[in-house]
């Protein structure tokens, strides 16, 4: 097991696409592992991306069990090869990034997606995500086509914050048929 | 040693200001910080992160001829200052209502007794003269928990037809 160093902007290699994985073998399993590894090292980090370590490949580990306040959440996530099937809602949110050391910003991100992936056997995967898990696993695909937060941020100022959670919206009634 | 200054300008609003201003300050071998830089009833105000290798008074010399020619009035404090020395908000408030003196008061004063450290804070006026609207918007962080915090916001703004709103920011690091 190995803690690998975090490539951090201006690092040109983050701007970088990143390939198909296409070989699911023990060379990729012990990679995953590092990779973790490395997520866990760092504060408070939900998600990480294979880009960011320097190895350009479709590869990310999310989990969002570990917040502090906690949230809906699927657990320790590798995904590999990524594909959002679907976006719906949005919503401005409050992100950082171990490779944007000291810099924390806003961005909009889609508040329910789906998504395909493959597991470490290169099996295929299916799952909803919705809130601050949708929003990682955005923050975390980005880096596979060379995109950092920062190419979203919106104004700290003057946004409109509402959530439903503290804005319930009123339940319609069915229109009766 | 500690070369941080805080520079701030004031004076009537026009465009170019922020232009011809630091490129006073980068003629003069000055590094800018962070900067807070805003149109506040009509008048454009810096408040300016410089650093700078030199005396207050030589800073000076490298602002008055653009702050002069501006009309802006400069006022420079030495400060202990440091970059990387963020606080994370954890916690966003924003409050309106129909204008009246008292309200920044009233709900800051219940905020801060709840444990709210205010990080950012910016209001405006808006409406009509006859009927403006107060609307401010907070960012901070709750030393207490935001539920100390939802509380007293409840209690200041109950009676006075005040609308408020709390939101937690839980801020993703990926």
């Amino acid at each position: 097991m190995a803690i690998f160093e975090i490539l951090t902007y201006p690092d040109e290699r983050l701007k970088q696409e990143s390939a198909l994985v296409e070989q699911f073998d023990a060379e990729l399993h012990g990679f995953i592992a590092d990779l973790e590894e490395t997520m866990r090292a760092g504060p408070g980090g939900v998600g990480i991306a294979a880009p960011q370590v320097g190895r350009f490949q479709r590869i990310v580990i999310v989990d969002c069990s570990v917040t502090r306040k906690p949230v809906p959440n699927h657990g320790r996530l590798v995904l590999i090869n990524p594909e959002v099937l679907t976006w719906d809602g949005m919503e401005v949110g409050r992100e950082g990034c171990m490779s944007v050391p000291d810099y924390t910003g806003n961005v909009i991100r889609a508040t329910q997606i789906t998504l395909a992936a493959q597991d470490e056997q290169g099996q295929p995967l299916e799952f909803a995500f919705e809130g601050f898990e949708a929003r990682a696993v955005q923050h975390e695909l980005d880096h596979l086509d060379g995109l950092l937060f920062l190419d979203r941020l919106v104004s700290r100022r003057n946004d409109l914050f509402r959530r439903k959670v503290y804005q319930p919206k009123p339940t319609k009634a069915k229109k009766a048929e | 040693m500690n070369d941080w200054y805080m520079l701030t300008l004031v004076g009537k609003d026009r465009p170019g200001i922020v232009a011809r201003v630091t490129a006073a300050l980068f003629d003069g071998g000055c590094n800018l910080g962070e900067a807070s830089m805003m149109r506040l009833g009509g008048n454009f105000t810096i408040m300016l992160m410089v650093q700078f290798q030199g005396s207050a008074q030589a800073l000076a010399a490298v602002i008055s001829p653009v702050a002069e020619s501006l009309a802006l009035h400069p006022h420079i404090d030495h400060i202990d200052a440091a970059l990387h020395q963020h606080l994370e908000p954890d916690v966003r408030i924003t409050v309106y209502g129909a204008d009246r003196a008292g309200i920044v008061a009233k709900v800051t004063g219940a905020l801060a007794e709840a444990g709210l450290h205010i990080l950012d804070l910016t209001s405006d006026v808006g409406g009509s003269s006859e009927r403006p609207i107060y609307v401010m918007s907070i960012e901070g962080h709750a030393a207490e928990g935001i539920e100390a915090l939802a509380s007293a916001l409840e209690v200041a703004t109950a009676a006075d037809g005040i609308s408020a709103q709390l939101t937690p920011i839980q801020t993703m690091y990926g």
